[in-house]
């Protein structure tokens, strides 16, 4: 056992940070810094510069642009992005559609959308979740019905993350209604300028629109747009789930919040002295620092162990990441709003898109708190993360 | 970074892991805690055949040499068999004090009887108003000719009632809570002047009360600067109570295997209760906090070899932090899902529960840790 990086590790964590340090544009740190939301143009101008030094899909195999590092270099590069703080890669392209295209679709494919993923020439969003199909996914009802050399896709889904900027989407579509409900479904990729298709906003409780409701109407998809087999859909579904099993704890998003947590408190007073000297304050602040250390430790044993015996297997400790990081993630935006106080309450009416620079930047505290309630219910809420150490752990 | 054992390392927990699973089940440790003083000579004799009282001593001082992980896998095996038998005293606080600060008569006249099992140890540390604080000594040391005289009181100092020999710290100079002034000393227990009052702990363990009434030592019984060895005693403290952040994360992993095999077999409504989300996401929690405490149980283990001090220190006040939380949630929980059989002697799981909550109170609490973050300016 060792906790030190090697050499050769600390200083590929000093190389990264040096690009991050001279290549992220420094409007785009600073409104992530706040809070506030970004363009997509900001984001994208990012993520182009990051796909031009060749850390785009650093995940990815070699043969399609990836960087062959290894899990600890994976691990520094993501802790180090997240506390600069940059925007991750668009997670739909980049952690979840591209991985299912480059494991199970064709080579045209292959060649037709890996690129353009990279280079977020095509924004993607994720078709998954229904009106009637959260937790329980594979009762999801939007069907896909096969006309000759077409795909007729009717239905509806929800919670669709800027699907406002997408160009494509993947979906999980019902091809079978006789087999088993998991059975019947399939993969399908389509452009989101097709006829058929409207996307209406859905506003969050931060006021913010990040999420939308999308609904097919006899939308025509040629039918080499389905990935891999018919009917096998659930199964690249999981696959897709199972891939981002350490990044979800996000532990560099929260270190980069403690600090600012630290500098806000230094500087907002109670009674005649920052709030950072208050004991019961600083208590509540180590208390979370202390978990944040003990997620962060078990993320490098998942990650060490997924790089002594490769990912097959995953290490059990691995579903504790997300029900630590959300928790932890919500405790800094709840240590952020006791900072602020009675400051929280000014709204800006402006909404989300942060261009109001004249708002003072404490308006995006009490949003962001709202926002984040959504951590513990997204990608497996925390009630399904436990369902699955009942099953696949204690074997209950 | 690495987590994995080493080669040595996973066969010293096999050889540990089986010599408990043959000597050690629940029924085992009933008839020890009824021997003579309340642990197993016998066992303790097997313990120094293994090799293992001798594991964290220098190959030249007759040892193994081994370090920080290899105690912490001892002691998280120790944790799962609830042992009984003073380890912890004597291995890890006495060898520690003897290792980090002993001179070479002292580790002369001392190790080789810890390493072949003869002689045990106990640390008398604790004084009626000191609770936490470790530089909050009353006990005096004056200087007589070349020696000492020790007066003083100590409490609850687990083994006292069997040590051979009693590590006492006693102030030689300077007021009660001062940072400076406390020394450390080797005292006999059989010395004229020292009064043992025995009794039993709550988790099966066995304690005592000490007196030392003008208990006369020679220049040779202080360890390290009698002047100045505050340093010293936190550093063997932060080594107790890493071992004890080991012994509490086996301890914990055993409650949860037991709670669930109990919640995988007792049926009522007709079904095994473990089909009950409520009792299965309770479990799940438990589990969560297990990996948590185990993490932060390796980060003290690994935090031994820090350079910085400072660091050292909060790394283990943060782990304590954790494994007092995790262990709590752990131990409360395990008796609430094994119902009304939790509550009764004759089950395993509540001596697990009782074990676990001595081990908070033991070395600081929770609160008394997360103030030591705290002050130390946090982790991140």
């Amino acid at each position: 056992m060792d906790l030190a990086f090697s050499k050769e590790e600390i200083a590929f964590r000093e190389e990264v940070r040096a690009f991050f340090k001279d290549n992220v544009p420094p409007d785009t740190r600073r409104k992530l810094q706040e809070g506030r939301h970004l363009s997509k143009d900001e984001m994208v101008t990012w993520w182009r510069i990051l796909n031009k030094k060749g850390w785009g899909v650093s995940h990815w195999p070699k043969e399609y642009g990836g960087t062959g590092w290894s899990s600890v270099q994976h691990y520094i590069f993501n802790e180090e992005l997240q506390m600069h703080p940059a925007p991750a890669p668009l997670a739909f392209g980049v952690s979840m559609v591209g991985p299912v295209i480059y494991t199970f679709g064709n080579e045209a494919q292959k060649k037709q959308y890996l690129p353009r993923i990279a280079n977020v020439d095509d924004w993607w969003c994720q078709g998954f979740s229904e009106p009637g199909s959260g937790s329980d996914l594979a009762s999801l009802k939007t069907k896909a019905e096969r006309k000759g050399d077409k795909y007729i896709i009717n239905g509806q889904k929800t919670w669709t993350t800027l699907a406002q900027h997408a160009d494509m989407i993947f979906c999980l579509c019902r091809t079978d209604n006789n087999a088993k409900k998991q059975m019947g479904i399939s993969f399908i990729v389509f452009d989101m300028k097709s006829k058929g298709i409207t996307v209406r906003p859905i506003e969050t409780i931060d006021g913010g629109h990040e999420v939308n409701e999308v609904f097919f109407d006899d939308v025509e998809v040629p039918v080499e747009n389905l990935i891999g087999e018919e009917n096998k859909g659930w199964d690249y579904a999981k696959f897709l789930l199972g891939n981002e099993r350490t990044g979800i704890a996000r532990v560099g998003v929260s270190k980069e919040r403690l600090r600012r947590i630290k500098d806000l408190a230094a500087k907002v007073e109670s009674n005649g002295k920052p709030v950072l000297e208050d004991q019961g304050f600083r208590e509540k602040l180590a208390a979370c620092e202390i978990e944040l250390k003990a997620l962060e430790l078990t993320q490098l044993r998942v990650v060490a162990d997924e790089g002594k015996h490769g990912k097959g297997k995953p290490n059990p400790a691995s579903s504790v990441l997300k029900i630590k990081g959300s928790e932890i993630q919500q405790t800094t935006t709840e240590l952020l709003m006791e900072v602020i106080g009675p400051f929280a309450a000014p709204y800006d009416e402006h909404g989300d898109d942060g261009s109001n620079e004249a708002m003072d930047w404490t308006a995006q505290i009490a949003p962001s708190y709202f926002n984040n309630r959504k951590v513990s219910i997204y990608g497996g809420s925390n009630e399904i993360q436990r369902n699955i150490i009942t099953k696949a752990v204690l074997g209950l | 970074m690495d987590f994995d054992l080493s080669e040595e390392q996973r066969l010293l927990k096999e050889s540990v892991d089986g010599l408990l699973n043959d000597s050690y089940d629940f029924e085992a440790r009933k008839k020890y805690r009824a021997e003579k003083g309340g642990w197993s000579k016998t066992v303790w004799g097997k313990l120094a055949e293994q090799g293992l009282l001798g594991l964290p001593f220098s190959e030249e001082d007759g040892g193994f040499g081994a370090g920080a992980v290899e105690t912490a896998i001892v002691m998280e095996a120790m944790g799962k068999a609830l042992v009984l038998e003073p380890y912890l005293a004597t291995v890890v606080i006495a060898g520690g004090f003897l290792r980090h600060g002993g001179s070479a008569e002292q580790k002369a006249a001392h190790i080789p009887a810890i390493i072949d099992g003869s002689k045990t140890f106990a640390f008398a540390q604790l004084e009626k108003n000191s609770r936490y604080d470790l530089s909050d000594v009353a006990t005096t040391a004056k200087k007589k000719g070349a020696g000492w005289v020790i007066d003083g009181e100590k409490f609850v100092v687990i083994n006292g009632e069997n040590a051979d020999t009693l590590i006492v710290t006693a102030r030689t100079s300077g007021a009660r809570r001062d940072r400076n002034g406390i020394g450390v000393f080797l005292v006999p227990a059989n010395a004229k002047g020292v009064g043992r009052k025995g009794y039993p702990t709550q988790d099966g363990l066995h304690a005592a009360d000490i007196t030392l009434t003008g208990v006369e030592v020679g220049a040779e019984a202080a360890i390290g600067d009698p002047e100045n060895a505050l340093e010293l005693i936190e550093r063997v403290v932060d080594d107790a109570r890493t071992a004890m952040c080991a012994e509490a994360v086996g301890a914990m992993d055993e409650s949860l295997k037991s709670t669930v095999e109990y919640l995988k077999t007792r049926k009522q409504f007709g079904v095994a209760i473990g089909t009950f989300q409520t009792l299965q996401h309770r479990a799940a929690d438990m589990f969560v906090a297990v990996e948590q405490a185990r993490s932060m149980s390796m980060f003290a283990t690994m935090a031994a070899d820090f350079d910085n001090a400072k660091e050292r220190a909060t790394a283990v006040a943060a782990a304590k932090v954790q494994i007092g939380k995790s262990l709590k949630f752990v131990g409360q929980q395990s008796i609430q899902l094994h119902g009304g059989i939790g509550m009764t002697q004759e089950a395993k799981i509540g001596h697990y529960f009782k074990r676990l909550t001595m081990i908070e109170n033991t070395f600081g609490d929770t609160d008394y840790h997360l103030r030591r973050v705290t002050d130390a300016g946090g982790l991140i």
